[in-house]
Order: C-alpha cells, then structure tokens, then sequence
C-alpha cells in the first residue's frame, strides 16, 4: 500500500490495524469460547447445552455480557478504593498485551520482535498482580487466601513451563517467534515430534498458569468461593473473565508457534502435487474441511424444529461456503495471499485443537489439591524440565560434533529423559506416603 | 541521539531517593524497597555506557546485578519474617535487641 | 529520520519522568502495599529505558526478574506481615533531616564530577550496531568471556535460596 503521505508514520499503520482489531475482536472471541467450552461440556454430559437464546445458544455471550455491563457495581466497604479498581486492569493489560508477539499468521503479526518469546513470557507473568492485588484490595480473608494460593500456583508452574520452552529454543535458535516457526519449516519436522517430553510439561504448565481445571483449586466454586474473584461483580468480574481466557489464548498460540509448527501445514517439507498443475494437494484440505462443515449445515438445516434455526444453519452453511471458496481461490492467487490466508487458517485450527484439549481436561479430571498442585510443581516438573534441557543439549552435541542424525539422538536422549521421569515420579509417591505415616504417627510440625 | 550524561542524571535521582530512602524510613521492608531502587539505578548507568561504547559488557553487569538483587531480597524477606514472627515488629527503629 | 528521533526522546523523557515519581512516591506512602505498587510502576519504566537503549534482552530480563519475580515476592511478604496498626505511626525515623542531607550532598559529589567529566560522556553518536543481534552477543559474551561470574552467580543463588527457606521455617 502506497502510503507516502502518512510520511514518518507509515510502518506503524499496519501494526496498528491488527492491534485495532485484536483488541475489538478479543473480547467477541472469548465469550464465544465460553460458549464453545458450555456446548462442548454438554456435550461430555450427554446433554445439549445453552440453547434458548439465539438459535443454539449463538446469542448466549451477547446476553451474558449485556448482564455482567448492567449489574450494580458493587464495592466492599475497607477495601481499598484505587487497588481494587486497578487490578483487574492489570489483568486484562497484561492479558492482552502478549498478542503484540503472537504471529497469527506470516503476515498478521503486529510486531516480530528479536525477542518475542521472552516478551510474551515477561507481559503473561505481569497477570500474576492482578490477581494478588485484587485479592488484596477486596479486604477478604477467603479472596486474600484464594489470591496467594493462585499466585504461588502461577509462579510455580511459569519456571517449568520456560524451561520446557528453553528445550525447544535450544533446536530454534532464537527467541525470534517467526524464527522459530521457520527453523521448523527448515528442519521439516514439527518441534513436538523432536522434544515430545517438552509439549507434555509445556501443557501441563499452561493449564496451570490459567488456572484451569484441574489446577483450578483457587477458583473454584466448591472451594473458597471464587478465589480473589469473590468480590468483584459485574464488569470488574468480566474484565477478569475476560483475562483468564486471553491468557488461554496466548498459551494456545505460544504452544502452537513453538511445538506445533505455528503456520505451517502438516507436512510442509511434502510437495505431492495434482498431476498436471502447480497445485499442492495438502494445500486443498482447508477448503475441504469448510466444504465439509458447509454440507454438514446445509443437510441439518431441514431438521430443525423452529424456523429461526434452520434459517440460521442455512445462513452458517453459506458462510462456511464462502470461506471454502476463499481458501480455493486463495491457492491460485499470488504466493503473499496464499501464505497469509492459509498461514492463518492452520494457526487458528491448531489454537482450536489446543484449547480443546484445555476443555476436555477440564471435564475429565478431578481438581488437584493445592499441596498436590506444588508438589506436582516443584517436585516433578521442574526436575524433568531441568533434565529435559539437558537431554536435548546433550542430542545436539551428539550431532554436532559427533556427527550423529538429529532424530536418533533425540530418541536416545527422550528415552532417558523418560526413565528420570519415571524415577521421579515413583521416589516422589514413596516419600509422600512416608511422610504421610510419620506425620500421622508422630504429630506433624 | 540523546546524550549520555542524560541518562547518569536519571541514574544519580534514581540513586537519591533510594538512599535517601534507606537512611529516613522506618519500615524495614521499604528499606529493601529503596536498596532494590539504589540497584536499580546503577542498572540504568551500566547499560547507558554500555550503549555509549557498543559493547554488552555493561548489560552482562547489570544481569548479575538483577541476579545479585534477587538473592538479596530473598534472603532480606525471609529475615524480615523470621523477626516479625518473633517480635510482632517490621520497624527498623523497634529492632534494638543489641543496643546497649 | 527526525521521527525516530523525536520518539526517542519522547521516549526517554516520559521514562524518565515516570521512573523518577514513582521513586519519590515509593519513598513516600504509608500504605505498603502502595510503596511496593509504585516500585513497579518504576522498574518497568527503567525497562522502557533499557529498551530506548537497544538493550532488548535486558528489557525482557528486567521485566521477568524484577517485576515478575523480585516485586511479587516483597507483594507476598508485605502481605504476610501488614500490620493495620502502622497505618498511623510515624514513618520517618528521627534522623531524617541529617540523612536527607547527606543524601544531597552526596548528589552533589556525584554531579560535580559529572560535570567534569561531561566532554567524555557526550561522545556521538554511539556505534549501536555493535550491540545486535542482543540476545545472540550477550549469551556469547557470557558463556566465553563471564563464565566464572555466571557460575558463581548461580552457586550465590543456590546459597540464597537454601538461606531463605531455613529462614522462613517456623522450626528449622
């Protein structure tokens, strides 16, 4: 775009229009997840779920938020008046400023900083105030507990999930996100094959740091009310609900970008193309899955039993044609828009099936209790982080210098890795249980 | 490009008011607060005059001085508790056990 | 380009001014909680400078360390030992007028020979791009030139920590 006019401000209009639009679309974008993870709960419950307003429930997070704007406001009386209003603030700030690092895409990327993944790491750890101050301010005994319990949760599990990252970035080779992305592209192989103990403890760890189930012990309904949330009503609650699922977000695009090849399609380093044309077959698969999505509407949409709603499937069945269209045609456009269309596509598939997995953790699993949740922390994860890093150092000096295959040194070294882990775990239940007798039999501390 | 001495004048109000902090309060967790400020202030003249003659060394200083302050802190809180506990007091001018 | 220049020192003046309020505010307040607030607010305008000064990973160290680490630990213990009472005690000791002034007049020694040395500070323009790619030449730097500081720093850390932890035990 030829933008000469705008003179000293030219390079930062784009950046400026994705921040623009991450910022008004986020908040839609969270409360249709809530609304995902309701339906997708239903679902694990053999039930239907919201489905009362709109057609299907798609109307579900409009009525919430219009709720939560015009409930009253209400404020403890000791608390303290300028940290109560500030802290969910700082959530949400600290929520939504970590998209400035995330590549959506080869092209949607507001800023690619040379240190992107640590400047992530550094903005999701300023959340951790928000919720301790905001379990302060309310002037509460249970929102203070909750608040240093979720706290002492976040900072534990944020040093085993950068040391898993630190594995990956001992293959990437700069803290650069589009760099990785590119390493993985380069090597041909998706870093989750390369370093599979690393996503499991990067997965663990990001449940943990978003206080989701099962490590939601600080805000749990049955537990102490709702944790440092107790106080807050109306929008101050949602702008807190609004930066734990942010946070879900930037986990899932952190995950993706560096274990699941951000952008790239399966297969990248493939090229089986159709005879007799330029086009990849694999390039193909996301107008497939629209087309698919599309006929699967447009077949239902007879059989629903009120008009509103069979209008409404027709209307989403278009629309998924229309995408799938956009995804055809985008393949025999110019290489820029292929990337960017299909780029983005895959990224937000592979967030989908990430937070995914977060939801149906959160319905299979029973809560973790928190002297459970530390000792999971600190006594298994962080070692095997540790030994993790060591082990993909080790793989890498092996090929290096002795000149061995990258993936069979990775093997070798994830093997052992794998037998630390299963040590540890086994030491760590039989010290728990002697613990457990001598603290029955003796009295405790 | 904005000259260096800009940036020793920042550190040298930074460093004021942390020992000037230090030296007046009464409340020995802002003591810590205003040596973390004092650390701090010598953080910002490392890496000006890192920046004045292009090389790192001056930020490697200042990571070991980030490290060193943590260590400190943590070490100056678990104190902190360990005397409140004892003596129900965070007040610098209450802790006067060894006065004769 | 003039706009790069103007930012630069819209930049700095707005990090600087920042970082020098919320300092005098820290060393101010009654409330502790407030004080350990605005040390925040400071560190991360120190941040902002480090990154006005090409000094990205260090931007990033700060953040992670300082304020994500340092400042949440003092938040923790302030909350673990606030008392209500000393809302309404004095705050400052009653040495204050002599300490205040020794803190000036050390000031004043240090722009003195600020001042004297001005003609080797001001040199211009810096050679910035010695300092790129940040991440790459400070991990280089400090795995081949400072691997006896780093080793020793984590040999002070692994000290601290066993410190702080028989510190904090109720019976050790």
């Amino acid at each position: 775009m030829n933008l000469h006019i705008l003179g000293p401000f030219e390079p930062y209009i784009l950046p400026m229009i994705y921040a623009v639009v991450i910022v008004l679309v986020l908040p839609l974008l969270a409360g249709y997840i809530v609304l995902l993870e309701r339906k997708v709960m239903a679902d694990m419950q053999a039930r239907l779920g919201p489905m009362r307003v709109g057609p299907h429930g798609l109307l579900q997070p409009i009525a919430d938020a219009i709720k939560l704007l015009i409930k009253e406001d209400i404020i403890p009386d000791e608390a303290d008046k300028a940290i109560f209003w500030v802290a969910p603030l700082i959530s949400v700030t600290a929520g939504m400023l970590a998209y400035a690092a995330l590549p959506f895409g080869p092209v949607f990327q507001i800023a690619d900083l040379n240190i992107g993944l640590l400047f992530i790491l550094g903005v999701s750890s300023m959340g951790i105030y928000g919720i301790v101050l905001g379990g302060w301010a309310s002037n509460s005994h249970y929102s203070l507990l909750g608040a240093l319990r979720s706290a002492a949760q976040l900072v534990s599990y944020e040093t085993a999930g950068g040391l898993a990252l630190v594995s990956v970035l001992l293959l990437g080779g700069s803290l650069s996100m589009r760099r990785l992305v590119q390493a993985q592209a380069h090597i041909g192989i998706w870093f989750i094959f390369l370093v599979p103990i690393g996503f499991f403890i990067y997965l663990v760890a990001s449940i943990a740091e978003t206080n989701r189930a099962p490590f939601d012990l600080p805000e749990a309904e049955s537990e102490l009310v709702a944790g440092y949330m107790t106080e807050y009503s109306g929008f101050r609650w949602s702008l807190y609900f609004l930066a734990e699922y942010a946070n879900m977000i930037v986990v899932a695009g952190i995950a993706t970008t560096l274990f699941l090849g951000g952008w790239l399609r399966p297969f990248t380093s493939v090229s089986w193309r159709a005879p007799g044309s330029t086009i990849e077959v694999l390039d193909l698969i996301p107008s497939f899955v629209f087309l698919f999505a599309s006929a699967y509407c447009l077949w239902r949409s007879p059989r629903q039993p009120v008009r509103i709603q069979k209008l409404v499937m027709v209307l989403v069945g278009l629309l998924l044609l229309g995408l799938a269209g956009l995804m055809g045609w985008s393949i025999t456009a110019s290489l820029a828009i292929r990337h960017g269309v299909h780029g983005a596509f895959w990224f937000m598939a592979k967030i989908l099936v990430y937070l995914y997995a977060f939801l149906w953790f959160r319905f299979t699993f029973p809560r973790y209790r928190f002297d459970q949740l530390m000792r999971l922390g600190w006594h298994f994860l962080i070692p095997l982080a540790l030994v993790n890093v060591m082990g993909v150092g080790v793989a890498l000096v092996l090929y290096w210098q002795y000149g061995w295959g990258l993936g069979p040194s990775l093997v070798l070294t994830t093997l052992i890795t794998l037998v630390v882990a299963g040590w540890l775990a086994v030491t760590d239940d039989r010290r728990q249980a002697a613990a457990a007798l001598t603290s029955a039999a003796g009295g405790g501390d | 490009m904005i000259p260096t001495s800009h940036y020793l004048l920042l550190s040298l109000a930074l460093f004021t008011v942390g020992v000037i902090g230090v030296l007046t309060r009464r409340n020995v967790i802002i003591i810590l607060m205003s040596i973390e400020l004092i650390l701090n202030a010598v953080n910002i003249n490392l890496v000006a005059f890192s920046h004045l003659y292009g090389s790192v060394t001056g930020q490697i200083f200042a990571i070991f001085i980030i490290t060193d302050a943590a260590a400190e802190a943590a070490v100056g809180l678990g104190i902190i508790i360990a005397y409140f506990r004892n003596r129900e007091t965070v007040l610098a001018d209450e802790m006067d056990l060894l006065k004769w | 380009m003039p706009g790069d220049l103007m930012l630069n020192i819209v930049l700095f003046y707005f990090f600087a001014a920042l970082a020098v309020v919320s300092a005098v505010l820290v060393v101010t307040r009654k409330n502790v909680v407030h004080s350990a607030i605005f040390l925040i607010t400071s560190l991360l305008a120190t941040a902002g400078i480090y990154l006005q000064l090409e000094a990205e990973f260090l931007f990033a160290v700060q953040i992670i360390l300082y304020v994500g680490g340092i400042m949440v630990l003092f938040v923790f213990v302030i909350m673990l030992v606030n008392l209500d009472v000393s809302l309404h005690q004095l705050q400052f000791n009653r040495q204050w007028w002599v300490a205040s002034l020794l803190a000036l007049v050390l000031a004043a020694q240090f722009l003195i020979a600020i001042w004297l040395g001005r003609g080797a500070v001001n040199l211009s323009p810096p050679v910035a791009a010695a300092l790129q790619p940040n991440s790459e030449l400070i991990g280089q730097k400090l795995f081949e030139n400072y691997m006896l500081p780093f080793e020793i720093a984590s040999i002070l850390l692994l000290v601290a920590m066993i410190g702080a932890v028989v510190m904090a035990k109720r019976r050790i």
